[in-house]
Parts: C-alpha cells; sequence; structure tokens
C-alpha cells in the first residue's frame, strides 16, 4: 500500500535517520558474525571436512599482497621523501633540521605506512572482493555453492579474510622499510647525512613499541577492508549496476572505516 | 492431497505441504501443497513471478519457510542442523537458471568441485568421473575452456554434468530452456530425458515452455500467484477447462501478445492484492 507519506518532514528525516541506523548496525551485525563464522571454520572446519583451503588462502595473498607490492613501493617512497622534504622545511624554522629523523620515523612506522597501505589495499581489494562477491551472488554462484554443501563463508569470506589479515601487516612492514629508505635518501641529499648514520638514528628514534602501533592498526584494517568488502558485496541487488555501486560503497566505507579507526586507535592507544 | 503419501513405507522425494513463504511482508507462496515421486519428472509451470523459483529456493532449503513443511528425501528442512542439510545436499543436484558455474575455474574444475570437496579420491579418478559426465552432456573435450568460452546452451549442459556428478537422488533445475533457441533448448530437454533413464532419479523442472513441459512431465504442478492451480499428469493438464490453465495453454501459440493480455489484466486489476507487476 504505497499510500502518500503525510507525516512531517522532521519525523520522515526522523524516520530516515533511524532507518539507515538501523541498517549501519545491521551491517556491523552481519560483519561481526562473518569475522566469528571465520573463525570457526579455520578451527573447525578441518574435522567436519570443511577446511578453509590453504591453496585459496594463498591465490587472495597473491592478489591482496604480493600483486599491490609495486605501487605500495612506489607510494611509500613517496611519502617517505615527501615526509623529509617537509619535516626539513618545517624544522629549519628553529634551526633544528638536524632533529629530522625524529619526526620522520615514528610518523612513518606510526601512522603513514599503516594508513596508505591500508587506503590501498582496500581501493585494490576490498573493491575486488566486493565486486567478486556481488557478481558471483547475481549468477547464483553462492547459492550454487551452498547447495553443492560448500559453507560460502568457509570457502570464500574466510580465505580472504585471513590472506588480508596476514598480508595487509606485511606490507605495512614493506611500506615502513622502503618510506624509511626513501626519507635517507632525501635526507642525506639535503642534509648530507650518510646512510649507515641515518639508519643508526632511526634504530636509536624507534621502539617496538612504534612498530607494533602501526602493525596492530594495519591488523584491524585488514579485518576491516575483507568484511566490509564482503559485507557489501552480498547486499548487491540488481545486475552489473549493482556490482559497480557495491564496490565503490565497499571503497568508500573502508577508506572511511580505515581513517576513523586510525583515528580512534591512535587516540586510545597513545594517550 | 501429497500429505498422505505414507501409503507404502516409502516416503516420495518431495513432499511440500501448506508452504507459506514471504519476501520481506510480501506473502510469495500462498499455502501449497505437492510432492514428487520417486523416479519422475515433475515440471513446475506458471506465468513470471508465479513463484516458480521461490519455489525451488525453498526445497534446496536455501530460504525459511514462514509456514508448513518441506520434507525433502524424507528429512524435514525446518528442522535441519546445518551439518544435517549439508549430508542432505550431497543428495541433491541443482542446475541453476544461467548456470551458475564459477567463472575463475574451468569447466572441468567446476564439474569436480564437488568430488574435491566432498571426497577423498584422488584427482585422476575425478578427472574420469568429470569426463564420464561430459560425455552424459555431450560436452565431452570441452573440459579445459573457462564458461566465458561457452555458449549459453553449453554452460547449460555443463551447469547439468556438475549437478549430477555425485550421482544425486534428485535433480532440480530452474527455467533449462530460458534464452535458448527451440533447437538448443530440445536437445536440454532429452538431455533431462536421458539423465532420468540413465541414473534414475527424481527431476523437478522449473519452465514457463510448454512444449517442453508437454514433451518432458510425468506430472505438471501449475503456480498461479503463488497458488497450486493444478496438479496432475500431463493429458489430465490437457483436459482442464479452467479459465486460467486454458490462458495458459494458449499462451504456447503467442507468448508476447498473451504477456501483454497478462499485463493488461493486471493492470485493470483483476489482482489487486497481488503486489508489483512483473
Ligand atoms: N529475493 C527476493 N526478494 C523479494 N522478492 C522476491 C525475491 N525473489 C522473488 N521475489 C518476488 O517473488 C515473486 C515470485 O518470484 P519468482 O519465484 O522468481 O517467480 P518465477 O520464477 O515464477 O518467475 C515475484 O513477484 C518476485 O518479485
Ligand atoms: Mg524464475
Amino acid at each position: 500500500m504505497p499510500a502518500v507519506d503525510r507525516r512531517p518532514p522532521f519525523h520522515r528525516f526522523a524516520d530516515k535517520v533511524g532507518r539507515a541506523t538501523i541498517a549501519g548496525i545491521e551491517e556491523v551485525g552481519s560483519g561481526g558474525v562473518l569475522v566469528t563464522q571465520s573463525l570457526f571454520w579455520l578451527l573447525f572446519g578441518p574435522q567436519r571436512r570443511q577446511p578453509v583451503r590453504m591453496a585459496a588462502v594463498f591465490v587472495q595473498m597473491m592478489e591482496i599482497g604480493i600483486y599491490a607490492i609495486p605501487i605500495i613501493g612506489v607510494l611509500a617512497a613517496t611519502i617517505g621523501v615527501m615526509l623529509a622534504i617537509q619535516g626539513i622545511h618545517a624544522l629549519k624554522i628553529f634551526g633544528a633540521e638536524s632533529q629530522v629523523v625524529f619526526g620522520i620515523a615514528l610518523s612513518i612506522t606510526r601512522e603513514f605506512a599503516p594508513l596508505i597501505t591500508g587506503i590501498l589495499v582496500a581501493g585494490r581489494s576490498g573493491s575486488a572482493l566486493a565486486a567478486r562477491i556481488g557478481t558471483m551472488k547475481i549468477n547464483q554462484e553462492i547459492d550454487a555453492l551452498s547447495v553443492m554443501g560448500i559453507e560460502p563463508v568457509r570457502y570464500l569470506v574466510a580465505p580472504a579474510l585471513f590472506a588480508a589479515l596476514v598480508m595487509v601487516p606485511t606490507l605495512t612492514v614493506f611500506s615502513d622499510l622502503v618510506a624509511l629508505y626513501a626519507a635517507g635518501l632525501y635526507v642525506g641529499f639535503d642534509l648530507g647525512l650518510s646512510m649507515a648514520a641515518y639508519v643508526d638514528q632511526v634504530i636509536d628514534v624507534l621502539s617496538v613499541d612504534d612498530v607494533m602501533h602501526g602493525l596492530g592498526k594495519s591488523a584491524i584494517f585488514a579485518v576491516l577492508i575483507a568484511i566490509i568488502g564482503v559485507v557489501n558485496g552480498a547486499s548487491v541487488t540488481g545486475g552489473a549496476e549493482g556490482v559497480g555501486k557495491v564496490t565503490t560503497r565497499a571503497v568508500v566505507q573502508s577508506i572511511a572505516a580505515i581513517v576513523v579507526t586510525d583515528m580512534v586507535f591512535a587516540f586510545v592507544v597513545t594517550r | 492431497m501429497g500429505a498422505a503419501a505414507a501409503i507404502g513405507q516409502r516416503e516420495h522425494p518431495v513432499e511440500v505441504v501448506d508452504l507459506v513463504t514471504h519476501y520481506g511482508p510480501r506473502m510469495i507462496l500462498k499455502g501449497v501443497t505437492m510432492d514428487v515421486r520417486e523416479g519422475e519428472i515433475m515440471v513446475v509451470m506458471g506465468g513470471s513471478g508465479s513463484g516458480k523459483s521461490t519455489l525451488l529456493r525453498y526445497l534446496l532449503g536455501l530460504e525459511r519457510a514462514t509456514s508448513g513443511t518441506i520434507r525433502v528425501l524424507g528429512q524435514d528442512l525446518g528442522g535441519l542442523s546445518h551439518r544435517e542439510i549439508t549430508d542432505l545436499r550431497k543428495k541433491m543436484g541443482v542446475a541453476f537458471q544461467g548456470g551458475a558455474l564459477f567463472s575463475s575455474m574451468t569447466v572441468g574444475e567446476n564439474i569436480m568441485l564437488p568430488l574435491y570437496e566432498h571426497t577423498d579420491l584422488d584427482r585422476s579418478t575425478m578427472e574420469i568421473m568429470a569426463r564420464i559426465k561430459l560425455e552424459v552432456v555431450d560436452l565431452a573435450g570441452f573440459e579445459h575452456l573457462m564458461p566465458a568460452e561457452l555458449s549459453g546452451g553449453m554452460i547449460k549442459r555443463a551447469a547439468f554434468a556438475r549437478a549430477v556428478i555425485m550421482d544425486p537422488r534428485i535433480l532440480f533445475c530452474d527455467e533449462p530452456s530460458a534464452g535458448l533457441d527451440p533447437v538448443v533448448s530440445s536437445a536440454l530437454d532429452d538431455l533431462i530425458l536421458r539423465l532420468r533413464d540413465a541414473m534414475g532419479m527424481s527431476i523437478v523442472v522449473v519452465t514457463h515452455e510448454l512444449e517442453s513441459a508437454f514433451k518432458i512431465a510425468d506430472r505438471v504442478t501449475v503456480l498461479d500467484h503463488g497458488r497450486i492451480l493444478f496438479i496432475g499428469t500431463v493429458d489430465e493438464l490437457r483436459e482442464q477447462d479452467n479459465a486460467r490453465i486454458q490462458n495458459l495453454l494458449n499462451r504456447r501459440a503467442q507468448p508476447e501478445i498473451i504477456d501483454g493480455d497478462e499485463y493488461l489484466r493486471r493492470l485493470t486489476g483483476e489482482n489487486m492484492d497481488e503486489g508489483t507487476i512483473q
């Protein structure tokens, strides 16, 4: 009964917000369910003859991790040089440019490497995951898995989730190294600091905590990317157009989630 | 009718009693009672949107019913644990409307997937079994192609091969001839008959094509707006003088025009309660 909505605008607005909130909570809820189920299949799959296949995890690790290395390398190097330039520029004001390694080392490992890696993986793999799940849903491939007695979460979601959980932190370590190295090159070029001296300073400045701070965040980003990709893919309606929509939505949501989580994490852990 | 099927000791492979289902607030199936007997080909017919695919999804246990019972191979789908339904599904084969082949795997890998997931056979044995099924569906030699390299009819046949790889006791097919030219779709009808004769399984075919229904059906279930309009043999169906069934039977001649009539009929409000127009 599609009657005309005669409620006052505020009611309609509140209604909309309410519904959107409930939908949002539902999505978070189904995300949590997916993580739990993936863990379940990882642990208990083998005894139920539904193991999470290492081959499938490996394929995903290649997709999410290995193929992303070139672009992440380029971005990390750029960020490293950029931080060095800005750091030296800012510290010159106080004549303290020799302290630049402090800023570079801390901001790369704690902030920029995990963030840039997360955003890049979200754009590359979160979208691919949403598109793949969405297409499979529309082509009834997910139903086909179910009716073959192959649990879709075990078969599709768990491998992507665990691959992301391994590869995003690994890529973050890689970005750490590349960004620090590139920054070192620039610092050497601008301030005449030798690479050996630079490395010594970096090691001196960084604590295990700083590196773990970055890696911990990147593990959370990994879960966010995988789950947001899957939840969006699974929510597809309509045809190919629908897949395009959920793919875009997955990227936007996961980047937003990464940035917000980053801030919250930094706030909670740093204080 | 079907509920009192326990005359012999054996139950029918499919028994549905008073099935009521909803998508959101909309009632789709409005009390469906039907059964499928051992070794028969049951064709489920009806116009577009009448609930054929929906019925199939419930028979496959992909959705939870609002009320009513569905028994497949003697088990009540409503009361099955996850593990039990997984076991049951190994005895069911499904060929989906679009084939639903996995696009990242070759035809052969698609067909072997259930074996790979559910058995401990070694790869060469699985390949042999896949090749046998490919021969049954006339696709021998195509196992190394990707689904994207197949024509529509070949995809359907590959889907059949995958559906029967575990030698199921019951096979479900949704619109096997949709989108295919008459020659190819007639070949698929032959294939369905051949599968039944060769493997002795019960087969449920959803279709809106009368030609094909008359050719393959042992019995026919006619759905109309979520209700059963008729269940019986093809001959009994022809003798029906129910106007709606006549309408359905006459549709064969000029499908487009009759679809237009159907559209008009709904527009003029004969079925105000039915919701969307397809
Ligand atoms: N996933 C769904 N969500 C909401 N409505 C659906 C869904 N699938 C089917 N329907 C509705 O259920 C009715 C029956 O659909 P369906 O079983 O696909 O018809 P048929 O296969 O006979 O053409 C249609 O009106 C359709 O719009
Ligand atoms: Mg249908």
